[in-house]
């Protein structure tokens, strides 16, 4: 499901399956983004701060044309326990691994992969940056 | 054949690009088929423009014939000029019939008695439209060929739309020709200049597509074949939204394409608002700033900004307005007790 911002339309309620995973995308030239994304998060429950949120950093291929603070972005993850991924979508082997990426922390947040959970992996994921 | 002729002559064909020259000679007409069919066209244009001016020798062409190969290049490559927009108004209602050879007469004459040394010719085209090239001099130097004005003139409109060039001076002397060539009383310059003279007539003549408001919302199911949504798995969250922005904007903009502008000016006169406690510019004094705003197709790029998600729908009303208003050159005023609304023209 892809939306531009949070809170979801109320409409769609119905017809929504469990949400495993939030990704919030963050695109280093646009401030409006990050802003987007702060105003967002207040609308997330707070039980999926536990490894259900992750921040995806996209346009790193362009640093000449950064907007965002990148220490603003590191700070975001740290408030939200939330570990912080960076890809360039332009570029396809990078988007396509990006995905494989998301699909197999999916995989986990919905609890297919048996003796990882979310709150497990993530906690990883945060160790490996620090 | 004058030294001067002949090196006009080369210089308007070397401006030509190469493959467009042998039909721009046809236009032309001057040449016969004969002498066309002698030009080796796939030389270098250096040789090419030799090669023209020495049949042109042949054929003694003078400047009057040489303007009218001018005429032809500008009208091809007409949005290379900047064109400004001139409106005439006449006092009476009465429809004179238009009498071209009147009308050329009286230019001529108009230009003649205020400056001796002009070269005027003119060439009509199939939508009505007179263009009128003049060449400028002045009391004591022959007209300078290279820097001339011209106005193309809607015979059955109040319009025209002129590219003056460098000689800025000369412009009343022309506008006043035309007003009395064309028994109007006066003329004024509207604030809409751009270099796609079609696009300006387009504006003026109303000939882009406007929106009428209707009053049943459209449904707009049937747009939102999308080739990106070709995946079902992915679901739009936010498609309402995106839909209603979507008409917002075509409201606005209709639904053809726009206009060609490159730009759009805001003069503001206004004073500067900031928060009281900052003490920034305290006095009550007018802040003058100019926001221009340009792009390749200016309209295009602002009915595409709401639905690309950096504006919000609906746009402001000074962006949206150009078209309506016809024009592209703004200045904005403070609200005055005596003036209405928010900004007023000058």
């Amino acid at each position: 499901h892809l939306a531009t911002s949070l809170p979801l339309p109320a409409e769609g309620d119905q017809l929504r399956p469990r949400i495993d995973l939030i990704v919030f995308l963050i695109d280093i030239k646009s401030k409006h983004s990050l802003k987007t994304v702060e105003a967002s998060l207040a609308y997330v429950d707070a039980s999926f701060f536990l490894g259900k949120v992750y921040f995806l950093v996209t346009g790193v291929g362009r640093m000449n044309c950064c907007s965002v603070n990148m220490n603003d972005i590191g700070k975001l993850g740290e408030v939200y326990c939330s570990p912080v991924l960076f890809c360039e979508l332009e570029l396809d082997s990078i988007r396509v691994s990006t995905a494989q990426r998301l699909l197999r922390i999916l995989k986990i947040c919905a609890g297919h992969v048996p003796g990882v959970s979310a709150l497990s992996f993530s906690l990883l994921m945060k160790s490996a940056d620090n | 054949m004058d030294e001067t002729v002949a090196e006009y002559i080369r210089r308007t064909v070397l401006k030509i690009p190469r493959d467009e020259i042998k039909t721009m000679l046809q236009k032309w007409g001057f040449l016969s088929e004969a002498q066309l069919q002698n030009i080796n066209f796939h030389q270098i244009k250096e040789n090419i423009s030799q090669e023209v001016v020495q049949l042109c020798e042949e054929n003694c062409a003078d400047i009057k014939q040489a303007a009218v190969l001018d005429i032809i290049y500008n009208h091809i490559h007409q949005n290379k000029r900047m064109w400004s927009v001139y409106q005439m108004n006449k006092k009476g209602e009465e429809t004179e019939i238009f009498d071209l050879t009147d009308f050329k007469k009286k230019i001529k004459r108009q230009l003649r008695t205020a400056l001796k040394n002009v070269t005027i010719n003119f060439r009509e085209y199939e939508d009505n439209a007179i263009w009128i090239r003049v060449a400028w001099g002045t009391p004591y130097t022959k007209p300078n060929q290279y820097k001339t004005s011209y106005a193309v003139y809607h015979s059955q409109t109040p319009y025209v739309f002129i590219s003056a060039s460098v000689f800025r001076s000369n412009l009343p002397l022309l506008c006043q020709a035309l007003v009395v060539a064309t028994s109007y009383q006066d003329i004024r310059e509207m604030e809409l200049r751009g270099h796609s003279l079609n696009s300006l007539k387009d504006i003026v003549f109303r000939r882009y597509s406007q929106n009428f408001q209707t009053h049943c919302p459209r449904p707009l199911q049937e747009r939102n074949v999308a080739p990106e949504n070709a995946d079902l798995r992915i679901i739009r969250e936010n498609k309402m939204e995106k839909e209603k922005i979507e008409r917002v904007n075509w409201e606005v903009f209709g639904h053809g394409p726009q206009p060609k502008l490159e730009f759009a000016q805001y003069k503001l006169e206004t004073i500067f608002r900031s928060d009281p406690k900052m003490h920034i510019l305290d006095k009550k004094e007018p802040f003058r700033c100019v926001v221009k705003f340009s792009s390749p197709d200016l309209l295009e790029s602002l009915k595409s900004l709401a639905p690309a998600g950096m504006a919000d729908a609906p746009l402001s009303p000074l962006l949206t307005c150009i078209t309506h208003k016809a024009r592209n050159y703004f200045k904005i005023r403070d609200k005055k007790d005596l003036l209405p609304g928010g900004f007023t023209s000058p």
